[in-house]
């Protein structure tokens, strides 16, 4: 057995006595990194997903970005609608997955509420069809630059939250979808007369690839707000984000 | 020939302008090209390391980060290029005729190059770009807000109209990129006159 003979009790030279150095070399070391083509490389790594200083800036320029799109925005602006024969066929079906793992609605299936609402009753397609309808011809743009001219009645958002008493001078509804998919929007855009809880598509019950049995359809957003397999609907004054805004989508994504 | 020119080649205000249009310009084609690659409309992608942002939404970060330097720039440099005389004495077009004498005297190598001044050819290619990109962030915002700014989709012929014509003005910007360096490598004192503010050259019969 062998001990090292002396055990060595206080470093030789200590952090304090060369801090000028370090600091120096570290500086040094940060200006080349900062001068070399590197750092291009290092700017265009920033894709939101980092904790670097040029993503958190990003991240501030959305939320930025959002003001000035509520700004922008005006609750009698409506989007241009379409005849019926503009409709696009055939329609491209778009979600997070592929179609294949489109989700049956379940059987016990009620629109929950939830948060500044007055009367969180669940509803029923029945209910919910009871109440005014209203159809539109209008395209949906998605986020990553096509579109497509559909064919949407249903609900239009404003009747419903008056009708079960939310608060309308809340910040955001939230839309929680039984296929793991979420979003949010200002309130402003909810009450749109444009915005509908929609129930058919082209004339039919909406069918399960389209969002059933419910979805949003919101014309002055971009079409991921417009979510489909609504299983809950929320108001908040609290930011809810949702799927792809947790991600980094811009979240207001007015049209 | 006698009397020596006191005026820079480019002020400095242009010049600052000039840098901060040209990265704000490459920011926004980088981060255009990885929005483009969600839903490509020409057959072909961008490579990843070519793109600003990696992935979509990556690249509408920078692309409505960027677009406000861009706007910022261009309205001062719009503003400066009215109000100070430049547009006027530098850009103004000289006509057809003059353009295709200077052209034909470039093509033969017997065009000159005056610092400060500028011959018909470059008039048309800098009144070009700078209409080209008017015409982008105008069907750019076309495309951005095309309800809120509906009125401006329906001027570009609605809104996938107006994005092919976004994607055409890229184009336009892109290849006058190209014909700009490709002369900038020819003549390089022309980028120590953007960088460093040398004296304008007298303007004399070169050609």
């Amino acid at each position: 057995m062998s001990r090292p003979h002396t055990l060595r009790t206080k470093p030789a030279v200590t952090a304090d006595e060369i801090r000028p150095e370090l600091i120096r070399i570290s500086r040094r070391r940060m200006l080349a990194r900062g001068l070399s083509l590197g750092s291009l490389a290092l700017l265009t790594g920033c894709d939101l997903s980092t904790h670097s200083g040029v993503d958190a800036a990003l991240w501030a320029m959305l939320r930025f970005n959002d003001r000035v799109q509520a700004a922008l925005f005006s609750r009698t602006r409506l989007a241009q609608t379409y005849p019926a024969s503009a409709v696009t066929k055939p329609f491209r079906f778009n979600a997070y997955y592929e179609e294949w793992q489109v989700r049956e609605t379940p059987s016990d299936w009620q629109l929950q509420l939830s948060g500044l609402i007055a009367d969180k009753a669940p509803w029923t397609i029945d209910k919910l069809r009871a109440l005014p309808q209203e159809a539109q011809v209008t395209r949906h743009i998605c986020i990553e630059g096509w579109s497509q001219i559909g064919q949407w009645s249903g609900v239009p958002l404003h009747v419903f939250l008056q009708r079960v008493g939310a608060d309308l001078k809340a910040r955001y509804v939230s839309f929680k979808c039984f296929d793991g998919y979420s979003t949010s929007i200002d309130m402003p855009s909810a009450l749109h007369s444009q915005t509908i809880l929609a129930l058919d598509f082209v004339g039919k019950p909406l069918a399960p690839e389209w969002g059933a049995p419910v979805r949003l359809r919101i014309p002055t957003k971009l079409g991921f707000k417009s979510a489909k397999n609504i299983k809950a609907i929320s108001v908040t004054n609290t930011y809810p984000g949702g799927y792809w805004e947790d991600q980094g989508y811009n979240w207001f994504s007015g049209s | 020939m006698t009397k020596t020119l006191r005026r820079p080649a480019h002020p400095l205000q242009i010049r600052i302008m000039h840098w901060i249009g040209a990265i704000s310009i490459l920011c926004m084609m980088l981060s255009g090209w990885a929005i483009y690659n969600a839903s490509p409309s020409l057959p072909f992608t961008f490579p990843r390391w070519m793109t600003l942002g990696g992935w979509l939404a990556g690249g509408i970060a920078w692309h409505i980060t960027v677009m406000w330097v861009l706007f910022a720039d261009g309205v001062a440099y719009l503003l400066y290029g009215f109000l100070s005389g430049h547009f006027r004495r530098d850009l103004r077009p000289l006509g057809p005729r003059a353009v295709i004498v200077d052209l034909v005297a470039a093509l033969t190598g017997r065009l000159g190059h005056r610092l400060g001044h500028y011959n018909a050819v470059q008039r048309l290619l800098y009144v070009g770009v700078i209409v080209l990109i008017c015409s982008s962030v105008a069907t750019g915002l076309s495309i951005w807000k095309p309800v809120q700014l509906g009125w401006l989709s329906d001027i570009f012929g609605g809104y996938p109209f107006a994005r092919g014509l976004h994607l055409a003005a890229m184009i336009g910007i892109a290849l006058f990129v190209v014909v700009h360096l490709t002369l900038v490598v020819i003549f390089p004192r022309t980028l120590i006159a953007m960088l460093a503010g040398k004296a304008a050259e007298p303007e004399e019969s070169a050609r």
